[in-house]
């Protein structure tokens, strides 16, 4: 006599979040385009602007401010690139398709993704912290760091909708230079490579349109830079920025679906 | 007609699927039986891709029910129950094969061993290999196993010899045959006749959003009374093609092939007309033409 026994699930959804995350990071760390960009150009960026070539004008300490702005610039990239070009790539090729086909529990696909952007937002704050620290001089209270650590790795979530948003309108090929035309532009409108006291009028009114805008002020508030506007402020906007760009990105997914 | 039906892995009834002004699927009912190689055939455009997704779940009807395994497709549990190889599945280049293996493995309650997967779909010597590195068909045989290594009870296979070396094709027709043996359930989309007609147990023809035939393969094949005859003859083609039952004619050589309703007559008329008629072959048409044949009418 064979009892049957019902087999219980023994599905890990530990093991399943771990596994997707773990090689959503490889992936993409195994891909030279976004790599290297993505982990390479923030650092050189601070290298040559704050540490070399300085300017070593009165009350502005760019060791400092571009230490805040690009860590933001820098952490923008595994949103917009992560999510813009995987998402639009995986949609194009089918392996989307597959995966929901696949009974793989539906979050698993985008938390793995956020966490991999998150992760690579927590390796570039590192990377700039120990350049900033040793060549760049700079020294910040103890709880500046954490802070910002914290803006930097939550930071990326807005982008990572504007990136899903981005990926689920245009094509793999379209992707990437979609994307460096909203991620360029934007780092320069609000203030990370220089600051908006120095560009003109019209550049600081617009400034605030910018997702990128609201987390440098941020950034800059954790290592004690001056800031405009109220710290609860910015997050409020990001966070409702997030939000309107995800229910996009969700509308749109379904649609295709 | 709603029942769960005991021997059903998976069941359409009355499906309605529009796209824009296309109608995809016009009212059609399919069940994939357990343990059955269900072969769904039809042109182009037929509505084959969009009856699949809808089983999977990836779409939902218009009208009509969708059941896998008595369950919504939607359902996790449902669809661990299930294999699927798509037509177009572009797996990330970047990760290893051993990777997306354990990937996909961790999705169901009681995969198979990696070893087991590699083994049956041939690709033990590519575990350590980046997916983009491999050549089309190793990576059919990588996306078999991913199909596979669940232990599906059900396997979706939509046009899974596409690409591949007649070798390849071989062996995968025998693992196939070897799941289906061992009680797993197979839908197979192909535009490979010989594929189905060699594979199938039962065949769909899908014809302008609706089932216009489904039985065995000796079932669908007689429907066509057309017989193909071929011999060597010295009777010219032009006195063949004016007899009254031929259909059609042609020469290749020495060689006469006559497509006919009644062969017997024909071959009567032939051995009596040419007493020296060699290599004398009669065959029925053959899934392929059947096809057509059916096709057209529905049209």
């Amino acid at each position: 006599m064979n009892a049957i026994v019902q087999a219980l699930p023994r599905v890990s959804l530990p093991r399943i979040y771990t596994l997707e995350g773990k090689h959503e990071f490889l992936r993409l760390l195994r891909a030279p385009s976004f790599a290297v960009p993505t982990l390479l150009f923030p650092p050189m960026f601070y290298l040559l602007f704050a540490v070399l070539f300085a300017g070593r004008s009165g009350d502005f300490h760019a060791n400092i401010y571009l230490l805040a702005t690009y860590g933001v610039f820098g952490v923008m990239a595994p949103g917009l690139f992560g999510f813009g070009v995987s998402v639009a790539l995986d949609r194009e090729r089918g392996w989307l398709t597959l995966k929901r086909a696949l009974p793989m529990p539906p979050g698993a696909y985008l938390a793995s993704k956020l966490a991999m952007a998150m992760l690579f937002a927590a390796v570039i704050f590192t990377i700039l912290a120990i350049i900033a620290i040793t060549l760049g001089g700079v020294r910040l209270p103890a709880s500046a760091w954490p802070q910002l650590l914290v803006v930097d790795v939550f930071g990326v979530l807005p982008f990572c909708a504007i990136g899903l948003f981005v990926g689920t309108l245009v094509s793999g090929q379209a992707a990437p230079a979609v994307i460096n035309l909203i991620y360029l532009p934007m780092s320069f409108l609000s203030g990370l490579w220089m600051p908006l006291t120095v560009l003109p009028g019209v550049v600081r009114e617009i400034a605030p349109w910018w997702p990128a805008f609201h987390l440098g002020q941020l950034a800059l508030g954790a290592v004690g830079e001056p800031t405009t506007g109220s710290a609860l402020g910015h997050v409020a906007i990001l966070a409702a920025m997030t939000v309107v760009f995800l229910f996009f990105a969700r509308r749109r997914l379904q649609r295709s679906a | 007609m709603f029942g769960a039906g005991s021997g059903s892995c998976a069941e359409l009834f009355a499906v309605r699927k529009r796209f824009g002004t296309i109608t995809a699927l016009d009212g059609v009912d399919l069940d994939v039986r357990s343990g059955e190689l269900l072969a769904l055939l039809g042109p182009n455009g037929a509505g084959k891709s969009t009856a699949m997704g809808l089983l999977l779940g990836l779409s939902d009807p218009d009208a009509g029910e969708v059941r896998l395994f008595g369950q919504s497709p939607h359902t996790l549990e449902a669809r661990r129950g299930v294999g699927v190889m798509l037509q177009s599945a572009g797996l990330p280049d970047t990760l290893k094969v051993g990777e997306l293996l354990a990937q996909t493995r961790s999705y169901y309650s009681e995969p198979l061993s990696a070893a087991e997967c590699a083994a049956t779909a041939g690709i033990g010597d590519l575990l350590g290999r980046r997916y983009g590195k491999l050549s089309g068909g190793q990576q059919r045989r990588v996306q078999f196993a991913l199909a596979i290594c669940g232990r599906p009870r059900l396997l979706f296979l939509d046009e899974p010899t596409v690409g591949l070396d007649v070798e390849a094709r071989q062996a995968l027709w025998a693992s196939m045959r070897s799941l289906v043996a061992s009680g797993c359930a197979v839908l197979l989309t192909t535009h490979y006749l010989e594929e189905a007609e060699s594979l199938a147990d039962r065949v769909a023809v899908l014809g302008r959003g609706r089932i216009i035939a489904d039985g065995s393969v000796r079932e669908i094949r007689a429907r066509v009374a057309q017989r193909r005859i071929r011999c060597v003859s010295t009777l010219a083609p032009e006195t063949i093609s004016a007899w009254p039952e031929v259909r059609s004619i042609c020469r290749d050589g020495d060689r006469l092939e006559i497509v006919t309703n009644s062969a017997e007559t024909v071959v009567r008329q032939l051995l009596w007309e040419d007493k020296r008629l060699s290599e004398l072959e009669v065959e029925r048409a053959g899934l392929a033409e059947a096809f057509i044949e059916i096709t057209q009418e529905a049209a």
